[in-house]
């Protein structure tokens, strides 16, 4: 048996909801419904208390150094977990033992006060985090660095661009050396550059052999951090395990697709056809909205024409959403098939990409029906799927990390002897 | 919760312990126990403790334009007011004192006292996001809140032993006794915020309920006359609120006044542990709920 940094076994924790206890008490509202209870015993028996288990019966392990990824649609409890973990808020049954300091980090500058400067806000965020004094005082030069906000150091926060406030918060957090790191989805903040500096720290942090746990949507992020995968849903384990076969699991059973009602497409064009349906596949024909980078991606879209046509062509066009470049542009043309002229009906198509090397990111899809020189039908942002890192590659450094590369393709490496 | 840290891992009754290497052991399950203090994480976390009470002193006065004067003037204006209604208008007796300086040292302890309370009966609300996004032992918010109105405290006090030249009163031997009545007041106040800053984190009311109980308490308490007015047959009554004892001993420490019953100061000590113990129990109690219910 190896070392464990955490074991969780019967983990439970139950909430109360409804109006039985509402957010805000006051003494008032206690005495009135007190009050009422006593005159209508029957009321409260049929609305009860109603309680909810945010967790129920967890019971998974986590070795040292191994860095944990938290999947599961909202409200699956990810977060819930985290606190009890972080001893923010107790379990309701169960134990969870730790070995190890740790650190959690389920807000970036939590603490921070708008009126002090940003110097001060370190130290005091630092120490809300668990810092000791000397140790702030070691790493102060490094956080600053990093932060990015050296000339702004003795200025208070307050006349910080949002920005630069989430830099400084995150730069204090990523100082923080636990043996074993929580992390909320703090990443969900800040531009592509910034979520891009944090996932290399946390990836730096996850190199050094401490051990992570990491809630996140972005399953870029997941696959390309995390060792294991745990995937939760209505605070229940669904599954715990090999990253890619888990993240896949999960993606399937939730994917959602893009809108594929037709009344809500941006279109354009002269009309005598129109796209009608389209649908994103895997190769195994099912519907999907992720791919992994090297699977196949097929477009299959349906064509009404709602008159005779001499001669139309298709395109396709990817976009990237982040940074709204076109980086992709196919015709039917590229594979020598041509439609030629068309009856008035409907006609079905397919576009096949194998081994599809795009980015790990957002894509959107845009469909269009040519006639000559002409526009007949321009749809936008027609579907959305997202690229995410797979095993292609075999480096461990995030590939979203580049951000002006937009395109992978195998390569090659080796040393040669030098020729004099 | 009951938390465990140990330095070797401690055997629990669901599995056999994990072999580690020096590594802190914590176990995190549901509390058991009735109160259940832990002293060794309130020490480890005193640098936190050191840091908030910082922040509220750095903050207190940013953007003022008479920045920590503030902690002077609002003892000073209020003993000036003091002076005009009650000493000269109302001649009410100041057992053969300087009326101002009769006022003013009832005022130091009072002013604390009724800072303490206002910041830290609301202090757990006031943070509420620190406590729903970090771990640290929930004590040190309200603890933090009592401390930091030492500053203006002291500051205030410069003015009294200027006030005590001005008036030729030399303090005795008594003087040493002083800080064990301001550690009085500081316990009371730290008694009375366990309550309230708890109460507050379920029941907002508490929030508007402090600024007329300390008016009621501050009325209660010998500040603008001395106990000599109140009857006999009250006394008693009377002397059930610590911040007698402690205005009284201030009085008595700086100002050679003649000393206070030590039998009354036992008591309300008695009092104001009582209501220490049962606020710590409240508050440990409802501690693991705070971030639930915040």
């Amino acid at each position: 048996m190896s070392n464990f940094a955490i074991r969780v076994e019967n983990l439970s924790k139950q909430y109360r909801i409804g109006a039985s206890q509402p957010h805000y008490n006051t003494l008032r509202d206690q005495l009135v419904s007190s009050l009422k209870s006593l005159v209508w015993r029957k009321d409260r028996s049929s609305a009860g208390p109603t309680t909810f288990w945010a967790l129920s019966d967890l019971a998974f392990e986590v070795k040292q150094g191994e860095v944990l990824g938290i999947i599961g649609p909202n409200g699956a409890g990810k977060s819930t977990l985290l606190k009890v973990l972080s001893r923010i808020t107790e379990p309701t049954a169960g134990v969870a033992e730790i070995y190890g300091r740790v650190g959690s980090l389920l807000e970036v500058g939590t603490g921070f006060h708008a009126e002090l400067s940003g110097r001060e806000n370190i130290y005091l965020n630092a120490a809300i985090l668990g810092m000791r004094k000397a140790e702030i005082k070691r790493k102060f030069d490094a956080i600053v660095e990093f932060s990015g906000v050296e000339q702004f150091v003795d200025t208070p926060v307050k006349h910080y661009s949002s920005g630069m406030y989430v830099r400084l918060a995150f730069a204090v957090a990523a100082h923080l050396e636990p043996e074993i790191l929580i992390v909320d989805e703090v990443l969900a903040v800040g531009d592509i550059a910034f979520q891009n500096k944090c996932l290399g720290k946390m990836e730096e942090i996850a190199h050094e052999g401490r051990t992570v746990l990491f809630v996140s949507h972005n399953m870029g992020a997941i696959s390309n951090l995390c060792t294991s995968v745990m995937w939760l849903e209505q605070g229940k384990l669904v599954a715990h395990g090999e990253v890619q076969s888990t993240i896949s699991a999960y993606l399937k059973s939730s994917s959602v697709t893009s809108d594929t009602d037709s009344k809500h497409w941006r279109r354009h064009g002269t009309g005598e056809a129109q796209i009608t349906e389209v649908n994103l596949l895997d190769c195994d024909g099912n519907k999907c909205a992720i791919f992994r980078m090297g699977e196949t991606i097929i477009i299959e879209f349906d064509v009404e024409f709602f008159q005779r046509m001499a001669s139309v062509d298709f395109s396709v066009e990817f976009k990237r959403t982040d940074m709204g470049l076109h980086v992709l542009h196919l015709v039917n043309q590229d594979c020598g098939f041509y439609i030629g002229q068309s009856q008035k009906g409907k006609r079905r198509f397919r576009v096949e990409i194998p081994h599809c090397l795009l980015y790990p990111a957002q894509y959107q899809i845009i469909l269009c029906i040519w006639a000559p020189g002409t526009a007949v039908d321009y749809v936008e942002d027609v579907l959305e799927f997202t690229m995410i890192q797979s095993d292609i590659s075999r480096r461990t450094s995030p590939l979203s990390m580049h951000t002006q590369a937009i395109f992978y393709t195998p390569s090659q490496w080796q040393e040669i002897p030098m020729q004099d | 919760m009951l938390v465990k840290v140990s330095a070797s891992p401690a055997p629990t009754s669901s599995a056999p312990p994990v072999s580690t290497t020096g590594r802190p052991h914590l176990v995190i399950q549901p509390r058991k126990g009735f109160l259940h203090i832990d002293f060794g994480a309130l020490w480890q976390y005193r640098e936190l403790l050191y840091f908030l009470v910082w922040r509220e002193v750095k903050v207190r006065y940013k953007q003022t334009i008479l920045g920590s004067a503030w902690a002077i003037l609002q003892p000073l204006f209020t003993m000036v007011i003091f002076t005009a209604i009650f000493g000269n208008f109302a001649r009410i007796p100041s057992d053969d004192l300087p009326y101002p300086l009769f006022a003013y040292t009832a005022l130091l302890p009072w002013t604390y006292f009724s800072q303490a309370i206002s910041r830290s009966g609301t202090s757990l609300v006031d943070n509420a996001n620190m406590i729903n996004k970090v771990y640290f032992p929930r004590l040190i918010i309200p603890l933090a809140a009592v401390v930091t109105p030492f500053v203006d405290f002291f500051l205030a006090f410069l003015v009294l032993l200027g006030m005590m030249i001005w008036f030729g009163i030399a303090p005795g031997w008594n003087a040493l006794a002083l800080p064990l009545f301001l550690l009085l007041a500081c316990v009371t106040a730290l008694a009375t915020s366990l309550w309230l800053s708890t109460l507050n984190v379920k029941y907002r009311d508490v929030r508007h309920t402090i600024p007329f109980l300390m008016q009621l308490w501050m009325y209660a308490s010998p500040i603008a006359y001395p106990v000599s007015l109140i009857p006999e047959k009250w006394r008693l009554l009377y002397s059930f609120n610590p911040m007698m004892g402690v205005i009284e001993g201030f009085r008595w420490a700086l100002l050679g006044k003649q000393s206070p019953d030590f039998r009354v100061i036992a008591m309300s000590t008695a009092i104001i542990l009582a209501l220490l113990v049962g606020g710590l129990i409240y508050f440990k109690c409802t501690e693991q709920t705070f971030a639930d219910v915040i």
